[in-house]
C-alpha cells in the first residue's frame, strides 16, 4: 500500500524538548542538593503523615547529603539554560504556529476524560485527534506553565527582598518555597506518565520525536483538498 | 505588521526541511481541536511502502547518530572538564548573577516588615568566631577606611538613632524565621563617621570577628540599605551571646551567613574582601 511521510514535529522543537530533558533533571538534582538542607516537606492526609520528603535511605542511596553549595552552585547555573531554552519554545511555538497543534480549547476539558477512557480501553469511541487529542493539549500546554510556575516562584524565592511584591503575591518566602518544591514533584509525577505513554504509543512515536517524521498510509486520491499554508 | 510577522515566519521554516510536504487541513469536525484551530498537517507525495522505510531509516540513522554525539559530548565534555574549570565557571556563574542582580538592585525596595505577633522562636545556627569569652565593656569595634577611623563602645553605639524592625529571617539552607530587630542602620553609623557624602563610599565592607575567624564582605549598597541594621537586642531583648553579642549584623537583603556576629572590625576597602563561606563555595553576594 501507498505511504506518506508526515512531518510531525520541527527540528526547532525536537532540539528544544531534548534539551530540556537534562537541563530538568540537573534543575531537579541540583534542587535535591538544596533541599536536603532543609527537607521540611510531608505528604499528608488529614493529619496522617502518609510520607516525609524524603526518608534518609533516599539520600544515602544517591549520595545527597552535605552538597548544598555545589547544589547551589549547578542550579543557578543551568537556571538561565533552563529558562532560556523554556522562552526559545514558548516564542517558536507562536511565531511558527505550531501554538495550533498544542493549545487546547475550553471543549478540550470536556473531551479530555474520553481520551483517558479510550486508553483505559473501557471506551470503544476514537477520540478527535490532530497532531495531539485534547489530552495531550491539556499535558503539554500545562507542562509549560509548570515551567513558567518554577521559574516565577524560583525568582521569588531567590531575590525575595528585591522582588519582594512577587514572594508576597505567592504568599510570603515559605509558601513559594513550598510552591516551587510541589512543582517540581509535579515535574517528576509528568515525566513517569510521559514515559509510560511514550512506551505505550511504541516504536514509529517515539522516533518521531528525533526524526521529525512518522509513516502514515496515503490518503485517498479523492479527498485531499490542498490548500495554502497560512499562519 | 504583519508582513513583518510572515517574514519572521518563512525565516523560521526556511530552517527547516520540509522534505516537499504540503499543509493539509484536519478534516472538517467541529469535535476536534485541531480543526477549530485551523491546524495543519505536513505530508509528503505518496511512496512505496519500501520508499517509505528507506527514507525513514535514513532519517532515523542520522537523527539518532547527532542526538547520540550531542548526548555524548554533554556527558563527557562535563565529565572530562578539569575540576579547576568547572569551578571557575560556577564561579563567575555566580559573579554574573550577581551583576544582574546590581543592575536591577534598588535600596528603595524594602523587605516586608511584620507585626509583633508574627515573631517566631529564634534558631541558633553556629557559633564560628564565637568561641572565645567576651566582657561586652572591653569591646571595641574599629572601623576603618571613613572618616579618620575610629573605635566604638557598645554605649556609643546605643547611643546612636534606634531602629526597629520586624523581618524575615532567611537562612541559605532553606529555613526562615521572623524576627524583631533593635539597633542602629549601618548607614547612620556612617553618616556619624563623617562618610557624609554616600557616592564616595569604597566598594566594598570588610567584617570580621574579633578572634578574625570568621569574616564576611558586603557590597556597600547592600551595606547602605535602610534596613541593614548593627542590631544589639533581638526580640525585645539585648543579644545573647550565640546571637553575636554585643552587636551583629541583621539585614533581609542578604541570607545569614553574611549577617555576622559579635563585629570586632568594619573595614571600608575597594578591594573586594575575603569572605569565609565563599571561601566554602558559596556566592559572595548571596543577594535577596
Amino acid at each position: 500500500m501507498d505511504k506518506q511521510l508526515e512531518k510531525k514535529h520541527p527540528l526547532a522543537v525536537r532540539w528544544m524538548h531534548w534539551i530540556n530533558f537534562p537541563l530538568l533533571a540537573l534543575m531537579i538534582w541540583s534542587g535535591l542538593l538544596i533541599y536536603w538542607a532543609n527537607p521540611v516537606y510531608p505528604l499528608r492526609l488529614g493529619t496522617y503523615e502518609v510520607f516525609h520528603f524524603f526518608p534518609p535511605w533516599f539520600y544515602e542511596t544517591l549520595g545527597i547529603p552535605f552538597r548544598l553549595a555545589e547544589g547551589l552552585q549547578l542550579h543557578f547555573f543551568f537556571m538561565w539554560l533552563f529558562s532560556i531554552n523554556g522562552v526559545a519554545y514558548i516564542i517558536y511555538t507562536f511565531l511558527s504556529g505550531e501554538w495550533r497543534a498544542l493549545l487546547p480549547v475550553p471543549a478540550s476539558f470536556r473531551r479530555a476524560p474520553l481520551v483517558a477512557l479510550h486508553d483505559a480501553h473501557l471506551v470503544k469511541t476514537k477520540p478527535p485527534q490532530g497532531k495531539y487529542n485534547d489530552a495531550q493539549r491539556i499535558a503539554y500546554t500545562g507542562v509549560i506553565l509548570m515551567g513558567a510556575g518554577s521559574v516565577i516562584t524560583g525568582l521569588s524565592i531567590y531575590k525575595p527582598t528585591q522582588i519582594g511584591w512577587l514572594t508576597s503575591l505567592l504568599g510570603g518566602y515559605e509558601w513559594a518555597r513550598w510552591e516551587h518544591f510541589w512543582l517540581m514533584v509535579l515535574f517528576v509525577l509528568f515525566f513517569g506518565v510521559h514515559v509510560f505513554q511514550v512506551a505505550m504509543a511504541g516504536w514509529a512515536n517515539f522516533r518521531s520525536m528525533i526524526t521529525g517524521y512518522d509513516v502514515v498510509d496515503a490518503e485517498k486520491p479523492t479527498t485531499p483538498k490542498e490548500e495554502t499554508v497560512e499562519v | 505588521m504583519s508582513e513583518d510577522k510572515e517574514i519572521i515566519i518563512d525565516g523560521v521554516r526556511g530552517l527547516e526541511d520540509k522534505n516537499g510536504t504540503t499543509g493539509r487541513s484536519w478534516p472538517d469536525d467541529p469535535e476536534n481541536t485541531a480543526t477549530a484551530l485551523k491546524e495543519f498537517r505536513y505530508l509528503s507525495e505518496p511512496m512505496s511502502d519500501a520508499e517509505a522505510k528507506r527514507q525513514m531509516s535514513t532519517r532515523s540513522r542520522r537523527g539518532f547518530l547527532v542526538g547520540g554525539m550531542a548526548g555524548l559530548l554533554g556527558v563527557f565534555g562535563w565529565r572530562w572538564m578539569p575540576d579547576e574549570a568547572k569551578s571557575a565557571l560556577l564561579r563567575r556563574t555566580f559573579e554574573f548573577n550577581e551583576r544582574v542582580s546590581q543592575v536591577f538592585y534598588s535600596p528603595k525596595r524594602l523587605a516586608p516588615e511584620f507585626p509583633p505577633s508574627r515573631v517566631t522562636a529564634a534558631r541558633y545556627n553556629g557559633a564560628l568566631g564565637l568561641e572565645n569569652e567576651i566582657t561586652a565593656s572591653d569591646w571595641r569595634m574599629k572601623v576603618t577606611g571613613i572618616g579618620s577611623g575610629s573605635a566604638f563602645a557598645i554605649e556609643q553605639i546605643r547611643a546612636m538613632p534606634r531602629t526597629e524592625m520586624i523581618t524575615e529571617f532567611k537562612c541559605i539552607e532553606g529555613w526562615s524565621t521572623i524576627v524583631h530587630w533593635t539597633g542602629v542602620r549601618v548607614s547612620d553609623l556612617i553618616a556619624a563617621c563623617g562618610g557624609t557624602n554616600p557616592n564616595d563610599l569604597p566598594r566594598y565592607v570588610a567584617m570580621k570577628t574579633p578572634d578574625e575567624k570568621y569574616y564576611v564582605g558586603w557590597d556597600i549598597e547592600a551595606i547602605m540599605h535602610p534596613q541593614t541594621l548593627l542590631a544589639y537586642e533581638m526580640n525585645g531583648a539585648p543579644l545573647t551571646n550565640e546571637h553575636g553579642a554585643p552587636l551583629r549584623l541583621a539585614s533581609p537583603t542578604k541570607y545569614g551567613i553574611k549577617q555576622i556576629k559579635r563585629i570586632g572590625s568594619i573595614e571600608f576597602t575597594n578591594e573586594r574582601p575575603r569572605d569565609y563561606w565563599a571561601e566554602n563555595g558559596y556566592d559572595w553576594y548571596a543577594g535577596l
